[in-house]
């Protein structure tokens, strides 16, 4: 009964992409995140889940410097993406930023062309020689990111035109356009409807044979489908981390259980 | 933790299916022992409402597993409430086989209340059967109280009852071999007894899954087996 092990669930030891040693987040006097210790592996969809306010959200920010554009936050500790500070002085945030792309709950397109939503990251960065190269690109980032077959026709109309879950889609074609090496999401499907849903799930599922991805998520269900180890923060600490499966089928903290059975914890 | 759910209907989903499971587990503790009655006071009426009130129990197995599925669509339950469903679905197949052996034992009692009585069997049948039942009822408690530890009590109990069904298995050879006469009789008081055994390593399975439900893995140490008349030539008188 051993023989046929199911692939799907397997959960196979990665290499270490991110790792976070005594994080600590500050808001003013506000301690948002408190000695998060975590490593995040290499191909694989690591979901953070959490109660509002739990410092989720805070805590993926981090992970490319986002929090440095809020001014009263401060971040102490060690985050490290393969070995290297990122909270160096000599580390360029928009270089950061262009290795861990970001995806946000509302679909954000530039109100410009589809085509020149996804040239953008490439252009400013340099990746492309000529147009035929930026061409290559928008086509591959846009079949990436699950949207080709729908815009290839009007990719010189606006990518505020599109329907939600388009545009959604758009924006993590966007975000692959630049080779990141890490995805983060910030609830990418909150707005979308169960269709779109379903078709960004599968495209994160995708993702991950390239990336790293990182989804923080209200839906319980979606981190449970989509993940492969699953986070939960809890005032702003990491109370459980683990396999996906472990977590929603035998939880070891308390806390961790009440949540995610609905309970008042 | 706190018991109740945020949603308060779960809380009531989850308590009535195990409701079901409590009223299943006194229906089939009853058969059993109404089984054996009949079978050693040879009442005949008795035995004949055993095998009536079996469709009682097939119902509520039904009914279980419409709740159980109804919720997993609904509730998309996770951890323990994922294993409360799992472990119900699971007791009620096993409370539902129980029933079945103490309706055949009910069946051959009709049969066997014709014949000529042998010496001392039915009572040792209907001792054994006790045991099974006191195996169930406290099984069931446990599921109730999430007893790990009486779970795993119950499991080497079964021990017991294997045993006994060792000596009832000797006792019905010596009498066929006695007398080709008594091998009728004898053959379908085995059957009896071998069932009462396997209602018994059905007790232990629900074990098992009380056992799971509250600590989520199953227990790795296989039960004991005391039951070698299929593999020990030596239990047979020679």
């Amino acid at each position: 009964m051993y023989d046929t092990p199911n692939t799907e669930r397997t959960v196979t030891k990665n290499e270490t992409k991110f790792s976070a040693r005594k994080v600590q987040v500050y808001y003013g006097d506000t301690h948002a995140i408190k000695d998060v210790d975590v490593d995040i592996e290499d191909k694989t969809v690591t979901a953070f889940i959490g109660p509002s306010g739990c410092g989720k959200s805070t805590f993926l920010r981090c992970l490319n410097r986002m929090n440095d554009t809020i001014d009263v936050c401060r971040v102490e500790g060690d985050i490290l993406l393969d070995g290297q500070d990122i909270y160096d002085k000599k580390v360029d945030p928009v270089q950061l930023r262009a290795k861990v792309g970001m995806v946000f709950q509302k679909p954000n397109p530039f109100p410009k062309s589809i085509y020149d939503n996804i040239a953008y990251g490439p252009r400013i960065h340099g990746l492309a020689k000529n147009k035929a190269e930026l061409d290559e690109i928008v086509e591959k980032s846009l079949r990436r990111g699950a949207i080709w077959n729908e815009v290839k026709d009007r990719l010189h109309a606006p990518g505020t035109g599109l329907s939600g879950g388009q545009q959604q889609r758009l924006c993590i074609a966007r975000a692959v356009a630049t080779e990141p090496e890490v995805l983060l999401m910030d609830e990418p499907c909150s707005a979308l409807d169960p269709i779109a849903t379903s078709q960004v799930e599968e495209l994160i599922d995708e993702l991950r044979t390239n990336y790293s991805v990182i989804i923080v998520t209200h839906s319980m269900q979606q981190a449970a489908r989509v993940s492969q180890k699953t986070a939960f923060f809890h005032l702003g600490n990491l109370v459980e981390f683990g396999e996906t499966g472990q977590i929603f089928t035998n939880p070891k903290d308390e806390r961790t259980e009440s949540y995610i059975t609905g309970r008042i914890g | 933790m706190t018991d109740t759910h945020i949603a308060s209907a779960f809380d009531r989903d989850l308590e009535t299916i195990q409701a079901h499971i409590m009223k299943m587990g006194g229906l089939v503790e009853d058969a059993i022992l109404k089984a054996a009655t009949s079978l050693e006071t040879r009442d005949e009426e008795l035995a004949e409402q055993v095998r009536n009130a079996d469709r009682a129990i097939d119902e509520l197995e039904e009914q279980i597993n419409e709740e159980a599925a109804r919720i997993i669509a609904v509730r998309q339950p996770a951890a323990v409430d994922l294993r409360v469903i799992l472990s119900v679905m699971k007791i009620a197949s096993n409370l539902e086989r129980i029933g079945d052996y103490a309706k055949n034992m009910a069946k051959r009692t009709t049969v066997l209340s014709q014949m000529g009585q042998i010496h001392g069997a039915t009572a040792s049948i209907r001792r054994m059967a006790k045991e099974v039942e006191r195996m169930l009822k406290d099984v069931l408690d446990a599921f109730v109280q999430r007893d790990a530890g009486t779970a795993r009590e119950v499991m080497h109990r079964d021990e017991d009852v294997d045993q006994m069904y060792n000596a009832l298995f000797r006792e019905f050879l010596t009498f066929m071999m006695e007398d080709p006469r008594n091998i009728t009789a004898c053959m379908h008081l085995h059957f009896i007894a071998k069932n009462t055994e396997r209602m018994g390593d059905h007790a232990t399975n629900i074990a098992e899954q009380v056992i799971y439900l509250v600590t989520g893995e199953i227990p790795e140490d296989k039960r004991p087996k005391s039951d070698r008349t299929s593999t020990d030539p030596s239990v047979a008188p020679a």
